[in-house]
């Protein structure tokens, strides 16, 4: 499993570079323009990243959710989840920034390579916004009935949280 | 409704903080926040910019509408409704391929292109139609082979093997992405029987 998850991206390199060298793209210039294109980018999500930083932090150093936390402490019993999870898997279908940033937290307090770490890396990579993404794309359409899509992809969420944390108790 | 929880998560942090003597904490927080939001655009700034300068390459080249292509007998089975030629199969292809190598800012226009074809097709215009809920299920899995953002915190944080989540990442997706498909296609077949 490790050497699977060292040359995946060595090796997703290596076929992107040549492919292009194979079909007489100017490589360099490809990549400078797509490396402009990525600045631009993570400049434009800044307002954002600030913004819910700022929100989560709050939340977060306000041990509202150690207090929440103790309240339903009880009715887990011996389940050992560790519960700052819960907050990243319930704003990920709607903030990917929100998400970001709590991953951010985690990652802080605990280490990317702590279980809990871990988890919100699978987690984060294993769920979209759904909920941002259903109102784009339906909003663009003009489809105001939009039956099963939303908790049919919430669904779908779901078992990934469910997966991320079986599978990331299963490798580590 | 991102509006809405961000006020709640900012309400509830400083009553709560108010209400429990803990306002010293909050002061220093809000103090500190904006930076903190600089070191994370700053640590993910480098590994954003060097990917998609990668992926330029791939999409230059033509390699990304190869990857998408072979998606294609996948989707026709998924979409059985969707005429084989129809546009809308190139789209979404397009937008599964990028949002699989991460490239969000690829997907997106695919994406929406692929919503616009399949409403020429649909017959309600107000109503969503079985494949726009099938595409959208598929979507909302988030498939990403290469997560960019998640490698760079890992990186920055000092991880012993930021790669190490990709392979669980992707199992865990295939999950959902499968969970997703199968309760549409069940869906579909009651309504089926219904009528």
């Amino acid at each position: 499993m490790e050497i699977i998850s060292k040359i995946i991206l060595p090796i997703f390199i290596i076929v992107i570079v040549f492919y292009g060298v194979k079909k007489r793209v100017n490589v360099y210039d490809a990549f400078l323009e797509g490396a402009k294109e990525g600045l631009v980018t993570t400049f434009n999500i800044f307002p954002a990243v600030i913004a819910m930083i700022f929100a989560i932090n709050i939340f977060l150093d306000s041990n509202f959710l150690a207090f929440l936390i103790k309240l339903i402490s009880p009715l887990l019993g011996r389940i050992t989840m560790p519960l700052e999870i819960i907050p990243m898997a319930l704003l990920r279908p709607v903030s990917g920034t929100a998400s970001l940033a709590i991953m951010n937290d985690i990652f802080k307090n605990f280490g990317p390579d702590s279980f809990i770490g871990r988890l919100a890396s699978v987690l984060q990579g294993c769920t979209d916004t759904t909920i941002y993404v259903i109102a784009l794309y339906f909003g663009t359409v003009k489809i105001t009935k939009i039956k099963h899509a939303l908790w049919g992809g919430l669904f779908a969420d779901l078992v990934g949280i469910g997966a991320a944390i079986i599978l990331t108790n299963l490798f580590f | 409704m991102v509006g809405y929880i961000w006020a709640f998560l900012i309400g509830i942090g400083i009553i709560y903080s108010l209400l429990s003597g803990n306002i010293n904490v909050i002061n220093e927080s809000i103090l500190t926040n904006a930076s903190e939001a600089l070191d994370l655009i700053l640590n993910l700034l480098p590994i954003i910019v060097l990917w998609t300068g990668v992926l330029k390459i791939a999409e230059v080249s033509g390699l990304l509408d190869k990857f998408a292509h072979l998606l294609n007998p996948f989707l026709c089975k998924l979409f059985p409704s969707v005429p084989k030629d129809n546009k809308a199969l190139g789209y979404i292809s397009s937008n599964i391929a990028a949002n699989m190598l991460g490239l969000g800012s690829a997907a997106t226009p695919a994406g929406l292109k692929a919503m616009n074809e399949l409403q020429k097709i649909n017959p309600e215009k107000d109503t969503a139609s079985p494949p726009m809920i099938t595409f959208l299920i598929l979507n909302t899995a988030g498939v990403t082979i290469i997560p960019t953002t998640i490698l760079a915190l890992r990186v920055a944080y000092g991880s012993s093997n930021p790669g190490e989540i990709i392979f669980p990442a992707i199992i865990a997706t295939t999950c959902s992405s499968i969970a997703g498909i199968t309760l549409d296609y069940l869906i579909r077949k009651k309504h089926q029987k219904w009528k």
